[in-house]
């Protein structure tokens, strides 16, 4: 904590010395802030795709969802607490029956609201009443420049309707919107295409990391970057500083010059997830009992957990190198993100499974017979004999295939 | 609390770009990971 | 409507800060105070600035009292570091998290 006494004769180099020997922003932010800055909001696990990765294990609504006024209690939290905007999603937020009130309850009361949609409710219609409110970004979620290696991920049909819900945003006037897309090793060889895409519409593209999380426990394997390909995506991102990452990708800038953002993990410390039924997770790539922090229905409502849940508060102290300790690049990286660690059967003090180095790899290699979790079925559809719904099955990740 | 000499070491140090960076830096709001 | 409103071209980020012109916390900006300093959020260009010094939340919190930013300054800050906060100020008028009244 920096003191703001005046030295001895009220000189300003006293002052500006007690800043040159202040922790950094980035050291402040490891050990948190009293209200998180921002934070993902799952508003319902109910969803009308099955995309093969849903880090959410999405698809059937929860029956003890937040109520329209449990919802708008979080709200009202959110402006005590001054958080600056809220990152909405799900499953698909938009099939909450109360979206439209919710999001225009959140930006009366000046919380912005950035919503993730997969875009198929996304009508002519909506995109005029999204148009008209202040505060609110809006973010079109598709994994791939076409329809061939996107629908393969999130199903057929599902590029068509979200270009559509595109091109309704742009006849209504919305200005800039995102396309957000999660890089996988079938659209890494699409990226320029996909900056096309986003510069067609005048709208920013976002690309975020694939965690092996929710129903993506399974399909990571298949669908994660080679280290070639993160490396292409390394030097792509550097020269494009256009393109929003949401820090996913501060693992990578152990490769060199550290890219856009705080290069740190947030979890717990500046952001954090509150999901369907008003549990609070480190983040939204975590949504396992092992990083559940508390719920927002419990006494003192979401700003107690925050402040005061176990969970969090050992996330805010320094965080153990463990076996990165002898690498000269883990100021750079910090052991890269938990959720990828942890779903993979790594222990979080150690490499990043995809550790530019290599060191990642080796310790799945290491690995003992069935350490690694296997994909909770969450809230995911299930087909008549038990099993997830996938689309496609996830067996198959040929999109070469499908002319 | 730095001592005396300390501190002015440190001032001497420190380039003017610095001090500005000491009192304010930008940020992206998408710049923070753990959010959708 | 959503979203980012043109930045205005080199808005305070080329020649100098007019420290002699009055200032004030833009009202499009949320300022959150915070034990280092406050975080200031603009919600028309979502940029997200860190002002690092009680000293200089003060500063910007009273420059619509003052006829002036270096009035402002002079009032505000310890002798010695009124260059550093005129700077500051102007990296804040670059980023529109105050504007001149």
């Amino acid at each position: 904590m920096l003191a703001e006494t005046a030295t001895g004769t009220g000189t300003g180099n006293g002052e500006i010395g007690d800043l040159v020997a202040a922790p950094s922003l980035k050291d402040r932010f490891s050990h948190g802030l009293d209200a998180p800055i921002c934070l993902t909001w799952e508003l319902t696990y109910a969803c009308n795709l099955a995309c093969v990765h849903c880090l959410s294990s999405s698809g059937r609504r929860d029956p003890a969802e937040l109520t329209a006024g449990e919802a708008r209690a979080v709200v009202d939290e959110m402006v005590d607490m001054k958080v600056f905007y809220v990152n909405i999603g799900g499953g698909e937020p938009m099939l909450r029956p109360d979206f439209f009130d919710l999001v225009g309850y959140a930006v009366e009361r000046r919380v912005g609201v950035k919503f993730s949609t997969n875009g198929t409710r996304l009508t002519a219609e909506r995109a005029r009443q999204l148009a008209a409110l202040d505060y609110l970004d809006v973010q079109v979620s598709i994994d791939g420049a076409t329809a061939a290696t996107n629908d393969v991920v999130r199903g057929e049909g599902s590029f068509a309707a979200a270009r559509a819900a595109m091109d309704n945003l742009a006849a209504a006037g919305f200005g800039e919107f995102k396309i957000s897309v999660v890089v996988t090793r079938h659209n890494v060889e699409e990226l320029d295409a996909l900056a096309a895409i986003a510069d067609s519409y005048g709208a920013q593209l976002r690309l975020t990391r694939l965690r092996p999380s929710g129903r993506g426990v399974d399909s990571w394997d298949a669908l994660h970057p080679t280290a070639a390909q993160q490396r292409r995506l390394y030097h792509w991102l550097l020269e494009r500083p256009g393109v929003l990452t949401g820090d996913s990708f501060f693992h990578l800038s152990a490769l060199g010059e550290p890219l856009d953002g705080l290069n740190l993990c947030g979890a717990g410390r500046v952001v954090c997830l509150i999901d369907p039924v008003g549990d609070v997770y480190a983040c939204p790539f975590v949504i396992d009992r092992e990083f559940l922090a508390g719920n927002v229905r419990d006494p003192g409502g979401f700003a107690a957990v925050w402040r005061t849940s176990s969970l969090f508060l050992s996330l805010r102290e320094p965080q153990s190198a463990g076996a990165c300790a002898s690498c000269g690049s883990f100021d750079a990286c910090r052991g890269g993100c938990m959720a990828a660690k942890f779903f993979t059967g790594l222990p979080l003090d150690g490499p990043d499974p995809e550790c530019v180095y290599g060191h990642g790899e080796a310790a799945l290699a290491g690995l003992a017979e069935g350490v690694r979790p296997r994909a909770d079925i969450g809230h995911s559809k299930v087909t008549s004999d038990g099993t997830p719904v996938m689309v496609p099955t996830p067996v198959r990740f040929r999109p070469a295939a499908r002319a | 609390m730095l001592a005396e000499d300390q501190d002015t070491q440190d001032i001497e140090d420190v380039s003017e770009e610095d001090i500005d960076e000491l009192l304010v830096e930008e940020v992206s709001i998408d710049g923070m990971c753990g959010v959708y | 409507m959503s979203t980012t409103e043109a930045r205005p071209a080199g808005a305070g980020a080329r020649g100098a800060f007019a420290a002699e012109r009055a200032w004030r916390l833009n009202p499009q900006v949320a300022l959150r105070d915070e034990s280092f300093g406050a975080l200031a959020y603009h919600y028309g260009n979502r940029r997200l600035v860190f002002l690092k010094s009680r000293t200089l939340v003060t500063l910007v919190g009273s420059l619509a009292e003052y006829p002036s930013a270096s009035a402002a300054i002079e009032a505000c800050v310890p002798v010695g570091s009124h260059a550093a906060y005129e700077r500051a100020l102007a990296r804040l008028a670059a980023s529109e998290v105050i504007d001149a009244c």
